[in-house]
């Protein structure tokens, strides 16, 4: 682990950090009692599990965009399909605790006046099955559609361009009722995840602990490919495309591996994200979102991985701030951010503070 | 002297109306006979015998009669007393049946006299129908409404449409006569034959002889049936169709037999036609997809910029129209007339101003135009929902914009489809002119194949970009004053086109007009087809589905731009 | 191109899947002694013939220059040899055994044909060490590259390499910061790390002074004999200095073969050259 780590001060700052934020939280909130200044809400715990799953999520927009040129505009499909798996494991637990009481099928199920739960939906009672259906899901899609789109050397803004209308295509398909994901309201009211109550503050710091855990072993596998041969070939096929072939290498291939790596770390942090704040909704699908996601990745840095984490952070606790004091003003800010970064900061956050420690 | 002559002799049935009145109760029995010509006869001959003082007052008793009549309950009862006064062909009459499909028929309580009642705060103010007397106002309690059913409704439309068969206007007696169809009784069709006779428009005529067939269809007289089966053998009419279902299980196998056949012919014509319409719906969005996408044709395919803000664009003409029709509420026609100009300056100015300060500094950066441009979308979203608020505007439609081009009972093709298809033809003409014929044209030709090559031959490259990228986002404030006509105008509209503009542009193939027409036609007849079995929602997700595949297969879309230069 | 042709092609089966058509291309068979056929091969750009009827047999272990003027299809010739592009039709065989036109580029690089491109392209963030590493022979699948780790004899190779190419001292600088020059000698390199059995080399003086040229003018020649070497150059003078077969492309074909003296004195080169 620690050659992974050799010569990545910003990775080491912020694996340090993390591991910092993942023992001190739950000791703020479980053991240091409420009315402390020191004691952390389970709001507050719930929010950072959030961000840590956003985070990976932007990790792994950094792996494809940063390192190998590709910038999807469709990850938050991944992310929601990630979601998904773990939100239908999530639903099947609910059991006859739902409004209608039905012990076999989840509450939309019943209010479709449908008889008997969907062939996909078999299996999903198991965890770890979801789990596996986590990865699985994401990473099919990532792998048909990269196969297909890597093949036929499809690039640049045409790559965005379809990236972006497959999650579009997903968000239509998903708001249908007849796809059987409970349509426009998605999947909610979630009771326990394996027999633990999803309200309880325990289950709350256990899931924390998780995305960070989960963000940690991201961190250290894109790491992993980062400083490896193949590592160097993406930024190769980034810089020029063409002269990897000529070497020998098989770009599509290269590529394929990737994506679909990074398209199943999207769905892992999905699935990590749903349990926390309790909904999954086709919205997740939207262009909006998978776009939004780029920009968090542009603003912390790119290629350097940590930034991409970094971005995560600032981008979505000014949100949360932004939505909560001045809602209108926060498309404004999002706006004015997507245009300053690309004409300022083409290097992000990390290349500012890279440089000002260059120069001093 | 035939009664045919008679019958053209005063120019339409009025100056006959008093002859039926005589003996009404006779020729009612006659037409309850259906017997086509036996009525004749005997209004030829009623009118040889018959004076017209004398027939004067007997029809106002009539006239007298039938109102009384219309008092009763029975639904039954009124509606021969409806078919009494349109006989008597008397000037009340028109405006007594209008009144009664509006439910502004009434009698009062006391004297049992039947008024014509207009809404005032007290109850109605009333004028009596017998002798047009201004009764004052009386409340509501005091009156008693005749009441009409859905039937009765129907019999109505169609006794006023005979009334208006009177009219010197070809299209009034036209739309009188579709009025009728279905509708009419016994009465209706001996005044059609009637005014047959003295009938000189080509267009009424066939629509009334369709309607004699059908009610042929009818006829007890299996001749007259089999020859009305023969002449609606092309017939698209509905109740042609609902006529002939009845018929095809008849007992008597000659009839079954051939209106089996009618039906099965008429079925195959009405397939045809469904799909002439299906590609007229199909023709509609796609041109709704071309207008678009032809701008960012402009400034995706020509300068390689990618332009997020389109739909934006798109939205800012589309609100300009609105704000034009708040200015000049009463002149909506001409309002969207304005927009078309305006809308292209506001939207062509906006994309300058983008080009200027934002995308000059990106390029030969694509995927940072497209995070940049998207961020300038947020913006301008953000700042409509701000100044008109998150809510959609209602933008008006002008009246000649409704309605539908009736091409037969199976089709008819609606102003505001027809109305798009031709303006996108005009906007793709215009843009083509102005690419392939004025210098800024060839300036834009020259820059999007050599930009320093151009430089070189003293065209200035920057400002060229700035025009094309002005006249493409101008096209899509174009775009905009249309879709505001056919959809809702809110701050979000743009992004609802953006992602539809790309595929129709990449699926055309990039930098080619003529690519992005066929392709957003293509794509939009698709899209129609599909719908019908798939589902408007699933049809979309289709056609996404197979864009995606097919850049897979043929990654420069379906017209690319050839030689060697597009291959690096 | 008719709508259905076009149609046709895009259906095409084996554009798909590209593990339908595997084909063996193990070691290349050199046994009659050449190492390229390119026979009757014709490609056209929107009608214009880049290519056009041309043949040339290259043989193991010889040094070809080629030569002509603009336009005359030199580049494309290497992109139909490197899998760049597919021409209309025509054969172009790597020895005995090994159809080049069903391969795709990295195939082709695989099977032993490097390329070094006119402008040079070299990996910009990438240092010199890391340019070599990647160009260096080997297994390149996803995950053997992955995996790779340098043992000591490909790093002794990857510092001859780059001693040849006199960028020792540069080992750890960016290649973007390279000179014109250093780039052309490292994208030279790369081709030495790949150990191709032919060499495609473009323009490869462009930009160089005559002392780099004439380093460039050894190399190539001390690699010939142990590889099959094809340089495209305008400069004469080099092109004197090192070759001993020339061979002239004109409007798609070749139009002269011969020792440099031979033709510079052939009637149709000259009417070629001065008649423009």
């Amino acid at each position: 682990m620690m050659s992974l780590l050799k010569g990545d001060r910003g990775g080491q700052i912020f694996l340090v950090l993390l591991t910092v934020l993942a023992v001190l939280i739950p000791i703020f909130n479980l053991i240091i009692p409420e009315g402390s200044a020191f004691h952390v809400s389970t709001y507050t715990v719930t929010l950072l599990g959030k961000y840590l799953a956003f985070a990976l999520l932007a990790l792994s927009v950094d792996l494809v965009w940063g390192y190998m040129g590709i910038l999807s505009l469709g990850h938050g499909a991944f992310f929601a399909l990630g979601g998904y798996a773990m939100g239908m494991y999530l639903m099947l637990q609910i059991g006859d605790r739902g409004v209608y009481g039905n012990p076999d099928l989840p509450d939309f199920m019943v209010f479709l006046n449908w008889e008997e739960i969907p062939w996909f939906w078999h299996g999903f009672d198991n965890f770890w099955f979801a789990m596996i259906m986590v990865a699985l899901v994401p990473g099919l899609l990532a792998f048909i559609f990269g196969a297909l789109a890597f093949r036929s050397r499809v690039t640049g803004v045409y790559l965005s361009i379809i990236t972006q209308a497959l999650t579009y295509a997903l968000l239509l398909a998903f708001f249908r009722n007849e796809m059987g994901f409970g349509g426009n309201n998605g999947l909610t009211d979630f009771k326990d995840i394996l027999g633990f109550s999803l309200q309880s503050d325990n289950t709350r710091i256990a899931l924390f602990i998780a995305s960070a855990i989960a963000l940690a072993l991201g961190y250290l596998s894109c790491r992993a490919i980062v400083v490896s041969r193949l590592g160097r070939v993406a930024v190769a096929i980034r810089d020029s495309e063409d002269r990897v072939r000529f070497i020998g290498y098989r770009v599509d291939r290269v590529k394929l591996a990737i994506f679909t790596f990074s398209a199943v770390l999207a769905g892992v942090a999905g699935a990590l994200y749903v349990p926390q704040v309790g909904i999954i909704n086709p919205g997740e699908f939207s262009p909006l979102r998978s776009i939004e996601l780029v920009v968090w990745v542009a603003i912390g840095g790119r290629t350097t991985l940590y930034g991409a984490v970094l971005g995560a952070f600032i981008v979505n606790y000014s949100k949360t701030y932004l939505t909560g004091v001045a809602p209108e003003t926060w498309l404004f800010a999002l706006g004015a951010l997507f245009v300053f970064v690309t004409l300022y900061l083409p290097n992000g956050i990390v290349g500012l503070l890279k440089r000002k420690g260059g120069k001093a | 002297m035939s009664h045919g002559h008679l019958f053209s002799f005063g120019r339409g049935v009025f100056f006959l109306a008093p002859i039926f009145s005589n003996q009404d109760v006779l020729v009612m029995s006659f037409f309850s006979m259906k017997n086509r010509i036996l009525p004749f006869l005997i209004i030829s001959l009623i009118l040889l015998f018959s004076s017209s003082s004398f027939a004067e007052t007997t029809n106002s008793e009539s006239f007298k009669q039938a109102l009384e009549l219309l008092q009763s309950k029975s639904y039954n009862k009124k509606g021969k007393a409806i078919e009494q006064l349109v006989i008597t062909k008397d000037e009340r009459v028109q405006p007594i049946l209008e009144a009664m499909l509006k439910a502004r028929l009434f009698y009062t309580k006391e004297d049992k006299i039947t008024v014509i009642g207009k809404k005032h705060d007290d109850g109605f103010s009333l004028v009596s129908v017998l002798d047009q007397k201004d009764l004052g106002v009386l409340s509501k309690s005091k009156l008693k409404k005749i009441k009409v059913n859905n039937k009765l409704r129907g019999v109505l439309r169609a006794s006023i449409a005979t009334l208006s068969l009177s009219s010197p206007d070809a299209d009034k007696r036209l739309s009188a006569v579709k009025q009728m169809l279905g509708k009419t009784n016994d009465t209706g069709i001996a005044f059609l034959k009637a005014h047959l006779k003295s009938e000189k428009d080509t267009a009424v005529r066939e629509k009334i002889e369709t309607l004699i067939s059908i009610n042929d269809l009818n006829s007890s007289d299996k001749a007259v049936k089999l020859a009305a089966i023969k002449t609606l053998f092309n017939d698209l009419n509905p109740e042609t169709r609902n006529q002939l279902e009845t018929l095809k299980d008849s007992d008597d196998a000659e009839i079954a037999t051939a209106s089996q056949n009618a039906l099965k012919n008429i079925q195959k014509k009405l397939g045809f036609y469904e799909k002439v319409n299906t590609v007229f719906f199909g023709l509609s969005l796609g041109s709704v997809l071309v207008l678009a996408a032809i701008g960012l044709a402009i400034t995706f395919g020509v300068m390689g910029v990618i332009n997020m803000a389109h739909g934006e664009l798109i939205m800012l003409g589309a609100y300009t129209t609105y704000v034009i029709q708040q200015i000049m509420p009463n002149h909506i026609g001409l309002s969207l007339v304005i927009a078309v100009p305006a809308a292209f300056i506001v939207s062509g100015s906006v994309g300058v101003l983008i080009e200027r300060l934002v995308i000059r500094h990106l390029y030969g950066r694509p995927l940072e135009t497209l995070l940049a441009t998207f961020g300038i979308s947020l913006i301008l979203q953000q700042a409509i929902r701000s100044i008109f608020s998150p809510l959609n505007r209602a933008v008006e439609t002008p009246s000649w914009m409704s309605g539908a081009l009736e091409i037969n009972p199976a089709l008819a093709l609606t102003y505001n489809r027809l109305y798009i298809i031709f303006f996108c033809l005009a906007v793709f003409a215009f843009l083509y002119l102005i690419i392939k014929r004025t210098s800024l044209g060839l300036s834009v030709q020259a820059v999007s194949q050599n930009r320093s090559m151009a430089r070189a031959m003293g065209i200035r490259a920057s400002r060229v970009d700035a025009l094309t990228f002005g006249l493409g986002s101008g096209i899509a404030g174009i775009a905009g004053v249309a879709l505001s006509q056919l959809t809702n105008v809110g701050p979000s509209m743009g992004q609802d086109y953006i992602i539809d503009s790309f595929m129709v542009v990449v699926f055309g193939g990039v930098g080619n007009l003529w690519g992005t027409l066929i392709s957003g036609f293509t794509l939009g007849i698709a899209n129609k087809f599909m719908e019908p079995w798939a589902g408007a929602v699933l049809a979309k997700i289709l056609v996404l589905v197979f864009i995606i595949l097919f850049i897979q297969k043929r990654p420069r879309g379906l017209f690319p731009k050839k030689g060697r230069a597009a291959e690096s | 191109m008719s709508a259905l042709d076009k149609f046709r092609e895009t259906m095409r089966r084996d554009q798909v899947f590209d593990m339908v058509n595997k084909q063996d291309y193990s070691e290349v068979d050199t046994s009659h002694g050449q190492i390229l056929y390119v026979e009757d091969v014709t490609v056209s750009f929107d009608g214009f013939k880049a290519i056009n009827e041309l043949n040339f047999y290259i043989e193991v272990g010889e040094l070809r220059c080629m030569i002509g003027p603009n336009g005359a299809g030199k580049t494309t010739m290497m992109d139909i040899i490197t899998g760049k592009t597919k021409p209309d039709k025509g054969t172009v065989w790597f020895g005995q055994n090994i159809n080049l036109l069903k391969m795709t580029e990295p195939e082709i690089a695989q099977a032993g044909v490097g390329r070094k491109f006119q402008k040079p392209t070299v990996f910009e963030h990438h240092n010199i060490f890391e340019n070599l590493e990647m160009a260096m022979a080997g297994n390149k699948n996803v995950w053997a590259t992955f995996r790779a780790k340098i043992s000591s004899e490909q790093h002794d190779r990857i510092m001859s390499v780059m001693d040849t190419i006199g960028l020792t001292e540069q080992s750890t600088q960016r290649a973007g910061a390279l000179s014109h020059g250093q780039k052309q000698w490292l994208e030279i390199g790369m081709l030495l790390m790949q150990n191709p059995r032919l060499l495609l080399v473009d323009e490869p003086v462009a930009g160089m002074t005559h002392q780099e040229m004439d380093k460039t003018g050894e190399l190539l020649t001390s690699l010939a004999g142990e590889h099959s070497v094809v340089v495209v150059e305008h400069d004469m003078d080099f092109v004197r200095s090192i070759a001993n077969k020339v061979s002239v492309l004109h409007q798609g074909s070749i139009l002269a073969e011969g020792t440099m003296d031979e033709v510079q004195n052939n009637q149709k080169v000259i009417e070629v050259y001065l008649g423009e």
